[in-house]
């Protein structure tokens, strides 16, 4: 038998053995050995786990991890233009210094009393993205946008019972897979197509496919392609003539000019929070959030914590509190809450709302105008170039749009790999998840890139495909 | 100066109280808290303002009322409200039970924050990601190791998430078997989390609970009656939220087995078993761990975590895609299990949150194999110290196995202090915050009557658990003396106790601010 404790370890401060030894002694045993005397035998591990051993100083085991991330190729040495469902966006200081902090960081469960902050910081998150979508109920974050669009479809399918959801042909496929897979059971996902010439969703074929069994139509803007949905209210009032609910998916960099899907006709809107200071991490920054009107049979289908503001016991101070807690599987109901609840992202909704705060309603509107300048004048720019087309849809988009090189020749994937060799991450592949649009690729720009950036792609691009 | 005499028990604490506004009421019109990178001239004297492009119908037709406010101000806001939070930097963060809070080191921490971990996008060629996808890949070697499972996944954003992989899985190998129709139930026992009754009932199966016998383990008896060829997987914690270990469960997961189910370990109770036991020898087919509990990853307030979910070599293509692989030269996504029409596909957008997976890798690697079974030894002892003490103390008792040990935490009853004087469990939570602790009754419904479950993991010393303990003395004592004093604590806290009756009035709950706003004027 080979296992030893580890002594005097930093993290441990009862690894110094005479602590353990007068430890022991009060519960009346011998040895750490004889702890875990309620394991059986037969199942416990007789060695040494087989794991490489560790690291003798903090000093070598920052050398090691560094050395192994020195061997990613960051967003900021190269130029980087892939987006679809994680931005790059610039990151205020502040968000950091924020998201940073001990207090935040470490927190968890705790009650008003002890975590009053933590209470402010996500009531508030849910108060800020409430002004940007223009709605009255806000959720503390889910797991990511896609979780969000899952239960988003979920809530309509309990409100309305009915189970059927149509949702567009033009979306992320990770997203569907996620929304399939958390619906399977209850909902059935119904694809609508859409127009090839101009991308907006086919309002013959959605008038095709909505029917009494219809709970939502869920359907994106800006769309997962990038471009505009034109036809929000007319979508709208299709779903609710027949009974079902307006589901909205909603990228919030977008909202400081375009105007939040409850504006037309909007039940639900879902989205993800990454954009609002949340770093890349590599798809670690996303974040959900749905939003609904203050109405009881949306508030009761929410499965997540709602942070809600009522007074305390002295006039004159705020405190807060779960609402309508049992509705969710922490209640009393547990399998008979609604969906689960569980740890999920609220470190990045405090940041969110850090960002928004910071940003105020002036700084999202620049943060939307810049978007919308920068990627047009990569569009006008890469449409110069012979054989590509710079937006491949007939219609206004916002921080994304589609490439297409069918007459150059070329796989986008032999393009991005002249682009990586070039110092730029081209944009993403759409050649096996939309077919029918040929060789195209989704690339994102938004008000991190300078004309300079963009510049260095169009001669890239000009010198791999001529 | 005299020195100051530290003898005394119980801590003179007051929290930080600055009477914050709200974020709207800081606004003052025309203030900024950032300036934005604007398009350059000659972007804008080719494309002009960009936004007039827009659709009419689809342009914002009044900015969103956020709040205007410069930099200075947002800052000391939220400054203010971070030191208005009882992180686990700043407390004995014992009183969290389930949730092994323990310590996360600063080091691995600013390793998270370096840019070759926060600037790189998840669609990057793998060739340009081969650092984040080898921590990624060596992090599933060493769970495969510490759980005896096959392959791991770190997709799942947290425990929860992690359960409903883990009842997906269940339902694709019973699809890929043909029986889906006849396996449609699903076994756990009330002292599991409730996340292993709801995510499988989100997935459509009846959920079974397993009551627990006189001595607190599942009732072998009620269990075999309850598994049957409907049994579709068996999810279960242990040990429990109790802290009992069920020592006889082979003969739960060999009975499951027989009957064709899988079996399905909620591991978020790990701590205290690191390097003593493992999923694989207790004959289950999957598993979790939290990598935000077990290996220590922070909790930020509740997220972003991982919920690393593990199964056997037979479950591995039923998993959500890619997986993290090594040809030798390089690191690769494997997307080869989406060509089993029954796997999962994915349940988190790409491949997990990756900065939470690095801290985890860090935190191994200051461990290894001694140091994670010194972990689970400091966290057994650190637990049956307290249990020990506690269990001194008139008011409390603990229900089930006497005399024998715990495992990483013990549920609590203080049903004698309840009696004798009227204080309830959630009394007592808001007193202990008048001395800077936290203290957490435990999940609904309360099973244990006037629950409180307390795991202090291997971070707290001796003097930390002495302390606490001390405080829970002298609260149980003054709630024999001065009962009256309870009824409106906290006093030292950032607030007073909460009117809770406007959490469950429709006409009264606010969950925004313009919510609050519209109705406080009604």
């Amino acid at each position: 038998m080979s296992i030893q404790g580890f002594k005097s370890h930093p993290y441990i401060p009862n690894s110094v053995v005479d602590v353990q030894q007068e430890m022991l002694k009060e519960i009346g045993i011998n040895s750490l050995e004889e702890l875990h005397a309620e394991i059986p035998e037969e199942i416990k591990l007789k060695g040494n786990m087989n794991l490489p051993k560790p690291f003798s100083s903090e000093y070598e085991l920052r050398r090691h991890v560094e050395g192994l991330l020195k061997k990613n190729k960051t967003c900021k040495e190269n130029i980087n233009f892939l987006g679809a469902g994680c931005w790059q966006h610039y990151v205020p200081a502040i968000c950091d210094e924020i998201n940073s902090r001990g207090e935040f960081l470490t927190a968890y469960g705790g009650e008003p009393y002890n975590d009053f902050g933590r209470f402010q910081a996500l009531f508030e998150y849910q108060s800020l993205v409430a002004e940007l979508v223009d709605m009255d109920v806000v959720n503390v974050p889910t797991m990511d946008g896609a979780q969000a669009a899952a239960t988003a479809i979920r809530m309509a399918g309990r409100i309305t019972k009915r189970n059927e959801v149509l949702v567009p042909k033009a979306m992320d496929k990770e997203k569907f897979l996620i929304m399939k897979n958390y619906c399977a059971k209850d909902l059935t996902l119904i694809k609508v197509d859409y127009d090839i010439k101009t991308g907006q969703l086919d309002i013959e074929d959605l008038n095709k496919k909505i029917s009494e069994k219809t709970a939502a139509v869920f359907f994106e803007n800006p769309s997962f392609l990038g471009f505009i949905e034109e036809h929000g209210q007319e979508i709208s009032d299709i779903a609710h003539n027949a009974g079902a609910l307006s589901v909205v998916g909603v990228d919030p960099s977008s909202l400081g000019v375009m105007i939040p899907p409850s504006q037309y006709g909007a039940d639900i809107i879902s989205g993800d929070l990454q954009p609002l200071g949340i770093h890349m991490n590599y798809g670690g920054g996303q974040s959900g959030f749905m939003a609904t009107r203050d109405e009881e049979r949306f508030v009761m289908e929410f499965p997540s914590r709602l942070f809600g503001i009522a007074p305390t016991i002295v006039e004159g101070e705020y405190g807060f509190g779960d609402v309508a807690y049992d509705r969710t599987s922490f209640g009393h109901h547990r399998h008979e809450g609604k969906e689960y609840v569980g740890t999920q992202t609220a470190l990045w909704g405090i940041t969110a709302g850090v960002y928004l705060a910071t940003m105020g309603p002036v700084g999202m509107f620049e943060l939307g105008q810049a978007i919308m300048q920068k990627s047009q004048y990569a569009i006008k720019k890469i449409n110069a170039i012979n054989g590509v087309k710079g937006s491949l849809f007939d219609a206004v988009s916002f921080k994304e749009f589609v490439v297409n090189f069918d007459e150059t020749g070329k796989t986008v994937r032999e393009i991005n790999k002249f682009l990586i060799e070039k110092n730029i991450f081209g944009g993403k592949d759409l050649s096996k998840d939309f077919p029918e649009l040929g060789e195209s690729a989704l690339y994102c720009v938004t008000e991190v890139h300078t004309k300079e950036d963009i510049d260095r792609l169009v001669a890239a691009l000009e010198e791999c495909v001529k | 100066m005299k020195r100051i005499n530290r003898n005394y028990k119980v801590r003179n604490f007051h929290q930080a109280k600055w009477d914050e506004p709200i974020i709207f009421e800081l606004s003052k019109k025309g203030e900024r808290g950032v300036l934005v990178p604007k398009a350059e001239d000659e972007i804008v004297d080719l494309v002009g303002d960009g936004i007039s492009k827009l659709p009419k119908n689809m342009m914002r037709k009044e900015a969103p009322n956020l709040p205007e406010i410069s930099q200075p101000r947002v800052l000391r806001h939220y400054m203010r409200l971070s030191q208005m939070t009882l992180g686990a930097d700043v407390n004995i963060e014992i009183g969290q039970g389930t949730c092994t809070v323990k310590y996360s080191p600063k080091v691995n921490e600013q390793l998270a924050r370096m840019p070759e971990m926060t600037e790189i996008h998840p669609l990057q060629h793998e060739s340009t990601v081969q650092g984040i996808l080898e921590i990624m890949y060596k992090t599933d070697l060493l769970m495969r190791e510490i759980s005896g499972m096959d392959r791991f996944t770190f997709q799942p954003g947290g425990g929860s998430q992690a359960i409903m992989t883990m009842a997906s899985v269940v339902r694709a190998y019973h699809q890929a078997n043909g029986c889906e129709d006849k396996k449609d139930e699903i076994i756990t026992t009330l002292y599991s989390h409730p996340s292993d009754a709801a995510a499988p009932a989100l997935m459509g199966y009846k959920i079974i609970y397993i009551h627990p016998d006189e001595n607190g383990y599942p009732d072998f008896e009620a269990f075999k009656a309850a598994v049957s060829e409907r049994t579709a997987a068996f999810f279960v914690a242990n040990p429990e939220d109790t802290g009992v270990y069920n020592t006889r469960i082979q003969e739960f997961t060999s009975l499951v087995h027989e009957n064709g189910g899988l079996c399905c370990y909620d591991q978020a109770n790990a701590n205290g078993l690191l390097g003593v036991t493992r999923a694989r020898e207790a004959g289950f087919d999957m598993c979790f761990f939290n990598l935000h509990k077990t290996f220590s990853t922070p909790h930020g307030c509740g997220g972003p975590a991982t919920g690393a979910m593990g199964v056997t070599k037979e479950l591995e293509k039923f998993m959500p895609a890619p997986l993290i692989d090594f040809d030798g030269e390089k690191y690769f996504l494997n997307y080869d299990i989406t060509n089993n029409s029954y796997a999962v596909g994915k349940v988190r957008l790409f491949n997990g949150v990756a900065p939470v997976v690095m801290k985890a890798y860090a935190w191994i690697m200051s461990m290894g194999p001694e140091g994670l079974y010194e972990v689970a030894k400091i966290a057994v002892l650190n637990n049956n110290y307290l249990f020990k003490k506690l269990m001194e103390l008139d008011c409390v008792d603990a229900p089930y196995i006497r005399g024998k040990q715990r495992i990483e935490q013990v549920r609590y009853t203080i049903e004698k202090l309840t009696k004798d004087t009227g204080i309830k469990t959630e009394d007592v939570q808001r007193r202990m915050m008048d001395f800077g602790m936290h203290y957490w009754t435990s999940h609904h419904p309360y099973y244990v009557p006037e629950p409180m479950t307390l795991e202090p993991t291997e971070t707290p010393s001796k003097e930390d658990l002495d302390e606490y303990i001390a405080t829970l003395e002298y609260i149980f004592k003054e709630a024999y003396e001065t009962p009256e004093k309870f009824k409106n604590a906290p006093y030292c806290s950032s607030c007073h106790r909460v009117d809770e009756s406007y959490m469950d009035d429709p006409n009264k709950w606010a969950i925004t601010w313009r919510s609050y706003l519209k109705k406080s004027t009604v």
